[in-house]
């Protein structure tokens, strides 16, 4: 493939290049703002299929390296395009050039300098999470995460005129700076103590560091990652700061950069580290179970649309790091084989939560401008106005549902079968923990369909609640497309399950030595192991299940009739029935509320029979921002101002404390 | 080129595919008379499940003004999903060559499709009950699939496959053994079926008592011939979780691979089989009361709680 002496990697770092380039024009272009979403937003989706197009080639050809003439003295920017990077880079690029194509649409109705400005930020986070996934060394993975961070801010607080908006935006920052350091530290644990020049990832992976400081490395990473990540108890920003960004931003964030987080803990536990502990796997494992269980719980009882999906996301993560728990796991344990599957699983379900999570959150966005609300229970019956956007959003939901046949279901039945096939290893307590997380992960699934029946139907069926939602518009062309590709992702994903895990299977051999191969000859059954042991074929299931209707509609017109008349709902003899008699988000949220009670902080305020307005206020909220995140900032407080008993402003009481060091400092030495 | 087994094994497939979908309002008819019998009542005969499908087929459709296009194209779905489960459990002989295309992982898929749209379907034309089915029904089945689910990997673990007929052929053929874990999976999968099909104690489906009901709030705003699909795909749903029941429990007296010679003993059993397991059905029913909406997630937990047991219980034993 190496025609005229170019690398994928000089592709990629062209492509990066155009990113700031296009990023730089939109701002210059500040006064027209209809070439920034009409030609640069688009712009920048080619740039992405250019990319998607790079990462397909670095995935079947060895890695390459670059050392770019930037950096510190001895420590030059390394960046090097390996198959795991390769991956993470079509998943960005792949999710990326949907949201861009409906940015175009997106932000036109936007102030020219806001736009100018926001057009050089998007950019610059897509360039950044790129520059992430490249980088080779420590500092310029720094320096890409902390720009990634930075603009992803900015980019957060785009509406920051508004108070709950800068209040999400700095706890963002405050926990993706927490996160930070917990990565730096990992990488100074990681070079071990031999200067500057072993800040390379390539030092670090010659390092082989005791039992001991691997582990320390791995749960700094762990932390890290996880903060980033949203990770229990780490999570607290997620719900804030993701609803907060404009759509195609929380989309970007959601389904893309929380990946960077996944990669990272990937990218430091099998290639950095060199030996793995069980018991990471089983922490990663617990960790990932409580998170997942935790995000669709709290999904369940959210009223505001982009809250829900925020949850759904700390949800998926929890899976994600499930897939790497048990991937730790089985290779420590020497069975390579499973630790593919479920490493397949894992970068499967990383790429299908990108592709409908980005779909979902850009659908919020083309609801937010027609109806102008967020809050679930003012929405209903969408689907009349806006048929693009709920046919194309269906497809999202049954996805992130995990219904067959359908992409989200690939990637669970292939972690199901992970846990299947686990039986066998000499550990008999992870031998024991494995069906008791097979079953919370089947009870994650079913929650989550709940979750997404629940934000599907509140939005686009029944009546509207509210006021009237005559003036609701459906998604302009710009916006269709955008939907539509990535709707066309999660469909392709789901029904070509055996050419992605042939590809997966590239990463697979680098991380775990060996791919999944698949076990049935052609295409169409996906068979993991043996096809004898399991089998699945979403292409004759399709098949099946279309025929079968069709049949049955033709054969029910055909022998009988097809007459059909329109009348009102069936009033159950009480004809005096509103819209504001379907259930809102709370009602429909109530039976998990009451079920998992224990798990909420429940404040409700229930109106007395007196009341000439009667208003009830409930809200469930998170128990542990009250028992860990209050505390530690009131601890911070106090702390502070202890520290502010010595500053009063004063020149010579400053100058009075360095004389007084100096003379201590003198009496010691 | 297919060798003839390949070709009996297509024919096979679509003879029981046709079975099922003409059998399954048969099942619901025999169990329906068995309750009435219990009830000291005559009972409408076996053959009303066809009686009332072909009247609602002959009556002209009437849909709420506010319904939307998957409001009507959810019944087609439903009976495409509940045919597709039917057809391709082994009932009465593994050989089925659609199988390998869904798993028992993608049986509980194909069921939670099915449910999904009814729920958005029940939730489409804004009535307070339809909302109300479709919150219950969710609530009922977040327990009840990972049970199944359970109940599943239970039987696979067993059997070292994921494939129905793989699961059948090791639980029938190899060895007469009595697995421990598989009682508790036993006990998980009723009450699993009780819920799922809207049986009493969890729903009851004789009744429009608004208060109590779940599958009936749910189906309320269809008429004529999308109530006749809804109601065959029940029958239907409930035919498959009986099938699966037998495959996973009672195999004994399955055609094996290949022994087409045995067909017509391994249908005399099936149709034994089913009608020992509807009476046995009814007779649960009657015995069991309603109970109250949020009694349910405690019942079905009690599922779910057995059927991890069982798994535990798997690896403990290694049985």
């Amino acid at each position: 493939m190496d025609i005229v002496g170019v690398l994928p990697l000089d592709v990629a770092g062209a492509v990066i290049v155009l990113w700031l380039a296009l990023g730089l024009l939109g701002l210059a272009l500040q006064h027209s703002p209809h070439l920034i979403t009409n030609v640069i937003f688009p712009l920048g989706a080619i740039v992405s299929l250019a990319l998607a197009a790079t990462g397909l080639w670095a995935l079947g050809v060895d890695a390459s390296y670059a050392i770019l003439p930037m950096g510190l003295p001895d420590l030059p920017f390394h960046l090097r395009l390996d198959p795991l990077s390769a991956f993470f880079l079509i998943l960005l690029s792949g999710a990326s050039f949907g949201v861009s194509l409906f940015s175009a649409g997106y932000f036109k109705s936007m102030q020219g300098n806001t736009l100018g400005l926001l057009c050089l930020e998007y950019h610059l986070f897509l360039a950044s999470m790129a520059l992430v996934l490249l980088a080779d060394d420590a500092y310029m993975f720094m320096v890409a995460w902390e720009t990634m961070a930075l603009s992803s801010y900015f980019l957060v607080t785009t509406d920051h005129h508004v108070p709950d908006i800068r209040k999400a935006g700095f706890l963002y920052l405050l926990i993706a700076h927490v996160g930070a350091i917990g990565i730096l530290l990992s990488f100074g644990v990681m070079q071990g103590g031999h200067g500057i020049g072993a800040y390379t990832f390539a030092a670090m992976r010659e390092a082989h560091l005791s039992a001991f400081w691997s582990s320390v490395a791995f749960l700094l990473a762990l932390f890290g990652f996880g903060a980033k990540a949203g990770l229990l108890p780490l999570h607290v920003w997620l719900p804030e700061a993701h609803p907060a960004a404009p759509s195609p931003v929380s989309a970007l964030m959601s389904g893309i950069m929380l990946k960077t987080a996944i990669y990272g803990i990937l990218r430091v536990t099998f290639d950095l580290l060199s030996v793995q502990q069980w018991w990471w796997g089983v922490l990663a494992l617990a960790l990932g179970l409580m998170t997942a269980i935790f995000g669709v719980m709290f999904a369940a009882v959210q009223g505001d649309m982009k809250r829900l999906l925020a949850y759904s996301s700390i949800e998926n993560i929890g899976l994600l790091l499930v897939g790497i728990g048990l991937t730790i796991i089985f290779h420590v344990y020497g069975k390579n084989a499973l630790a593919a599957l479920s490493l397949t699983a894992t970068l499967y379900h990383s790429l299908n939560h990108a592709f409908f999570k980005c779909l979902l959150f850009i659908g919020t966005g083309s609801i937010l401008h027609a109806t102008g609300e967020r809050n679930m229970g003012r929405m209903g019956g969408l689907i009349h106005h806006m048929p693009w956007v709920a046919v194309l959003m269906l497809v999202g939901v049954l996805s992130i549902s995990g219904l067959p046949p359908f992409n989200g279901f690939v990637s669970e039945w292939l972690l199901l079968q992970a846990f299947l096939l686990s039986p066998g290893l000499p550990n008999t307590y992870i031998n024991m923990l494995i069906p008791v997380a097979a079953a919370v992960i089947a009870l994650a699934a079913a929650l989550a369909a709940y979750v997404m029946v629940k934000f599907y139907g509140i939005i686009f069926l029944g009546q509207p609640r509210g006021e009237a939602r005559e003036h609701a518009h459906d998604a302009g062309i710009w916006e269709r497309i955008g939907l539509s590709w990535l709707a066309f992702g999660c469909v392709v994903l789901g029904l070509a399950p055996v050419y992605v895990v042939r590809q997966l299977d590239l990463v697979t051999h680098v991380l775990v030595g060996r791919g999944l191969g698949n076990a049935a000859a052609g295409w169409l059954f996906l068979a993991p192991v043996d096809i004898e042991r399991a089998s699945y074929s979403p292409v004759y299931f399709l098949l099946a299940v279309l025929g079968v209707m069709l049949v049955t509609a033709l054969v029910v017109h055909y022998f009988y009739h097809g007459r059909l008349r329109r009348g009102p709902a069936w009033d159950c003899g009480f004809p005096e029935q509103t819209s504001r008699m379907q259930d809102t988000a709370e009602g429909f949220g109530q039976p998990i509320r009451r079920i998992f009670e224990p798990f909420f902080r429940i404040e409700s305020e229930l109106p007395s029979a007196f009341d000439t307005h009667p208003r009830y206020h409930g809200r469930s909220d998170d128990r542990i921002w009250f028992a860990l995140y209050l505390p530690i900032k009131s601890i911070t407080e106090k702390l502070s101002s202890l520290a502010s008993l010595l500053q009063h402003g004063r020149i010579h009481l400053y100058l009075t404390y360095t004389f007084v060091t100096l003379v201590v400092l003198l009496a010691f030495v | 080129m297919m060798t003839t087994d390949q070709r009996l094994g297509i024919l096979f497939q679509l003879y029981q595919s046709l079975l099922v979908v003409l059998l399954a309002p048969l099942l619901t008819g025999w169990v329906n008379q068995c309750r009435a019998w219990l009830q000291n009542r005559t009972g409408p005969g076996l053959m009303q499940p066809y009686r009332t499908l072909r009247k609602l087929f002959h009556k002209d459709a009437v849909m709420a003004y506010n319904a939307s296009p998957l409001f009507r194209v959810t019944p087609y779905i439903l009976f495409g999903c509940m045919w597709l489960a039917a057809a391709i459990i082994p009932i009465i002989a593994v050989d089925l060559p659609f199988s390998p295309a869904a798993d028992v992982i993608a049986l509980v898929g194909v069921f939670a499709l099915a449910r999904v749209f009814i729920a958005l379907a029940a939730m489409d034309i804004g009535t307070a009950f339809g909302t109300l089915g479709a919150r219950r029904e969710m609530l009922v089945s977040f327990l009840a699939e990972p049970a199944l689910l359970m109940v599943f990997f239970t039987a696979s673990l067993i059997s070292h496959s994921t494939q129905l007929p793989r699961i059948v052929e090791a639980l029938a053929h190899h060895q007469f053994v009595l697995y421990p874990s598989l009682a508790f999976a036993g006990l998980a999968f009723v009450i699993v079926l009780l819920a799922e099909n809207a049986r009493i104690p969890v729903d009851n489906p004789g009744t429009h008592l608004e208060l109590t009901m779940i599958h009936e709030a749910m189906i309320l705003e269809y008429s004529a011939r999308h109530l006749a699909l809804v109601e065959w795909a029940s029958s239907l749903k409930l035919f498959a979780y009986i099938a699966i029941g037998i495959a996973l429990f009672v195999p004994y007296g399955i055609a094996e691979v290949g022994n087409w010679g045995a067909l017509p003993q391994a249908i005399i059993a099936l149709l034994v089989k089913l009608t020992l397991a509807g009476a046995a059905l009814a007779l649960l029913e009657a015995l069991l009361a309603k109970m109250r909406i949020f009694r349910a997630p405690e019942f079905l937990g009690t599922a779910f709680l057995l059927a991890v047991l069982g798994l535990l219980i798997h690896f403990l034993l290694g049985a």
